[in-house]
């Protein structure tokens, strides 16, 4: 019995920590939420030849094959930096609904482009999970209309990947005609997302998409991603809270030498130390535990989403004044997971969802 | 990650559950002490199933250290209502420090009835004025003509209604610094001067008491560790305690019980569970749960695996786990609103009270064993290396 990462894993996580460390600063970052676009491609490509991009691809189709786990602990290292880059949906999600649900001819024509860096998909799955406005699509006769909203990585994507209320999965080549891209700037810029709207652009289903079993796979998967990069973002938190109240001195002493202050450091710890071992534990449900793998997912990304904003809470308080400037940067992280907590639906939802899960609403 | 105990534990677990099924009627009336309960003991530690790492010379059942058989035994048990085996201080706490810094002569005399049932433990470490600041205890003991008298009083002493002995803390070494001056001794509570006086709780129980020590005799051997070390050697079993005072598998036990009175119990006809703002109450609690759960899981991987640390995990246990467990028992409260005000003996009463039981109890131990602040000092300072609180001049 191990319960924990494996030498790999810890490897990978090391080599993604230690580039972003190196490529990534605060300046940086702040330069690409600025616009620095050259800045983010360089950072993205970086990424891709530490392998970011083949993880979920097949190895039939060149990429690497590995599991849940491994995902996770990459999504982690890029919440820990806030990396300015695709991942949740393009590398994660959008394969994973290629090789779930694609044609042998869709699997081909994609997932070797994906795997090597070289095509983006973004994915658009929020009007499953519950529709805002009136967002939503309809598919007849190899084409599409509606809009989807939040379609994560679709920012200058080479197709997209997008869901109509049933879970059925729709690929739509970003080079079709009648597609309307609109912009649109969350709080976290280091992460981009758009709205796509549709009149009858073509468009192919997934055909294993008519299971439902598939897009509750990859909205699981996608769950367990945004909930590994904000226990990562609230890592780095707590690690710049604690050292801060270690520099920082007022009334003569160490503002960390105050209980005030280290209560709010231990309550933070004691809060996200389990979410690790949470995320760990999901993901591996994921892979090898199909009967408790959907309630493991809900439950993490509630519960994870629920200490992530307790935790960008305090630890921009330990920091005091310093917490709220945009010098710091503290803030970078905080948004980011401000925004993991909405993505793929907040607690509430999703505590909902867990409770059908179990038939405990009847 | 490997979950899997391995094939190799496969025919452990069986034989577990056959001992199981062959002693699923045994229930245990008699009090603690009882030939009965003895004898259960004796049954569980011949089988393996208790003290199974403790040697066959001190009454043990002399097994080596497998973790994994351990959890084994401790799921197979918690799934069945057949009799666990006994705890308390004396087998969580002494036991272990014997072992680890006692005598062999203090190892041959207490281990053996102590893993029996025989000899019941409680321990005298707070004061009245000693308590998070343990270390500033004031009991005297002072050793004449071979002889520890002691003086002082002792509070919180669990269990000390039932105990044969007591493993206290002792300020033997006046004039040494706070920490360096306490020793650690063992009390036969039938020694003359010692009076005990329950304390009521807010549950209505009297779990625990104040000791009054007046002139109280023991022998000089009847130490743990040498003079002064008592800090040290209380030291090494703290931790024991610690863990044991929150398990999330029992906490999921609770959680169960929680969703079955909310399918049954009812407003207006309706069931408590199909109201959505209950409902997402006992969702987040369900997630906490499974966070403990999974972190739970680390700790058992490090103890299996020794390369692998988990030191804040473990340092979590206490704090994350109390809370938890009294807003667990808070809600099933809630849930049953006025009802679940119901008290003692009351006509209506719910699950023979045990909510409102548990929710004050839990109250008391996210107070007892240090108390949740002290245990965030202790996260801050020993596992983040933040600094301790300044000394004020002539505090």
């Amino acid at each position: 019995m191990y319960f924990g990462l494996s030498e790999e894993q810890k490897s990978l996580e090391d080599n993604i920590k230690k580039y972003l460390d190196d490529n990534a600063s605060i300046e940086i970052i702040r330069s690409v939420v600025e616009g620095d676009s050259e800045k983010a491609n360089e950072i993205h490509k970086g990424l891709v030849d530490l392998g970011i991009s083949s993880l979920m691809v097949p190895e039939k189709y060149g990429g690497l094959e590995l599991d849940m786990l491994f995902a996770a602990v990459v999504a982690g290292a890029l919440g820990y930096s806030t990396a300015p880059s695709p991942y949740a949906g393009a590398y994660v999600m959008s394969p994973l609904a290629l090789s779930l649900a694609g044609s042998d001819a869709q699997k081909e024509e994609w997932l070797p482009k994906i795997a090597g860096g070289e095509s983006l998909i973004g994915i658009g799955v929020s009007e499953y999970i519950g529709a805002r406005e009136d967002a939503g699509i309809e598919y007849s006769k190899g084409s599409i209309s509606g809009r989807c909203l939040f379609v994560i990585d679709g920012k200058n994507a080479d197709a997209f990947i997008v869901s109509n209320k049933s879970g059925e999965l729709f690929l739509v080549p970003a080079s079709s005609s009648n597609i309307e891209i609109v912009e649109l700037t969350t709080v976290d810029k280091t992460r981009t997302s758009i709205e796509i709207i549709f009149k009858e652009a073509q468009a192919e289903l997934l055909p294993g998409s008519s299971d439902k079993s598939v897009i509750e796979k990859i909205v699981d998967a996608g769950r367990l991603i945004l909930s590994a990069d904000t226990v990562g973002a609230a890592q780095v938190m707590v690690d710049k809270s604690v050292a801060y109240a270690l520099e920082r001195k007022q009334f003569g002493r160490l503002i960390g030498s105050f209980q005030a202050v280290k209560h709010m450091c231990a309550e933070m710890a004691a809060e996200l130390e389990p979410c690790h071992s949470m995320v760990w534990h999901a993901a591996h449900c994921l892979d090898n535990v199909p009967e408790e793998s959907r309630i493991m997912a809900c439950h993490t990304k509630a519960h994870v989403s629920e200490v992530g904003k307790q935790i960008s809470k305090t630890a921009t308080e330990v920091h005091g004044g310093m917490g709220f400037t945009d010098e710091l940067g503290l803030h970078y992280w905080f948004k980011r997971i401000g925004l993991n907590r909405q993505l793929l639906g907040s607690p509430e939802l999703i505590r909902e969802e867990a409770a059908e899960l179990q038939g405990f609403n009847q | 990650m490997d979950l899997n105990y391995g094939p190799e534990y496969d025919d452990f677990r069986e034989e577990v559950q056959g001992f199981i099924k062959e002693n699923k009627n045994v229930k245990l009336t008699g009090p603690i002490r009882s030939e009965s309960r003895i004898n259960w003991q004796q049954k569980l530690i011949d089988h393996g199933y208790f003290a199974r790492s403790i040697p066959k010379k001190y009454g043990g059942f002399g097994g080596d250290m497998d973790i994994i058989k351990l959890r084994i035994i401790a799921e197979e048990f918690a799934k069945s209502p057949i009799p666990k085996p006994m705890g308390g201080q004396g087998i969580q706490m002494l036991v272990p420090t014997l072992l680890e810094l006692g005598t062999e002569e203090q190892k041959q005399e207490y281990i053996k009835p102590t893993l029996r049932g025989e000899i019941i433990w409680c321990q005298g470490y707070s004061e009245p004025n000693s308590g998070s600041d343990l270390a500033s205890l004031q009991t005297k003991g002072e050793l004449i003509d071979d002889q520890w008298v002691i003086n002082g009083q002792k509070i919180w002493t669990s269990t000390a209604q039932l105990a044969q002995m007591c493993f206290c803390l002792v300020r033997t070494e006046p004039d040494a610094p706070k920490h360096q001056g306490i020793s650690y001794l063992l009390i036969p509570m039938d020694t003359p001067g010692i009076d005990r006086r329950p304390i009521k709780q807010m549950t209505g129980d009297s779990d625990f008491n104040e000791l009054f020590l007046t002139d109280v005799k023991i022998p000089a051997a009847n130490i743990v560790g040498k003079r002064g070390e008592g800090w040290k050697v209380a030291n090494a079993t703290l931790g024991h305690e610690r863990g044991s005072l929150a398990d999330p598998n029992v906490t999921l036990n609770r959680l169960n019980s929680l969703i079955e009175l909310m399918k049954s119990e009812t407003i207006d006809g309706q069931r408590v569970i199909d109201k959505p703002t209950f409902r997402d109450r006992l969702l987040s609690i369900q997630g906490r749960v499974l966070a403990q759960q999974s972190n739970a899981l680390r700790i058992l991987s490090s103890q299996i695996n020794p390369n692998q640390e988990a030191t804040l995990s473990k340092f979590i246990v206490k704090l994350q786990g109390t809370e938890l467990r009294h807003e667990l028992e808070g809600l099933a409260i809630d849930v049953m609103g006025e009802m679940g005000t119901l008290y003692e003996q009351s006509p209506h009463l719910r699950d023979g009270g045990i909510w409102q039981m548990h929710y004050m109890y839990y109250l008391g131990l996210i107070i007892g064993g240090g108390t949740n602040q002290i245990q965030k000092n202790i996260i801050s300072e020993r596992a983040l290396g933040m600094p301790k609180e300044p000394k004020i001049q002539g505090a």
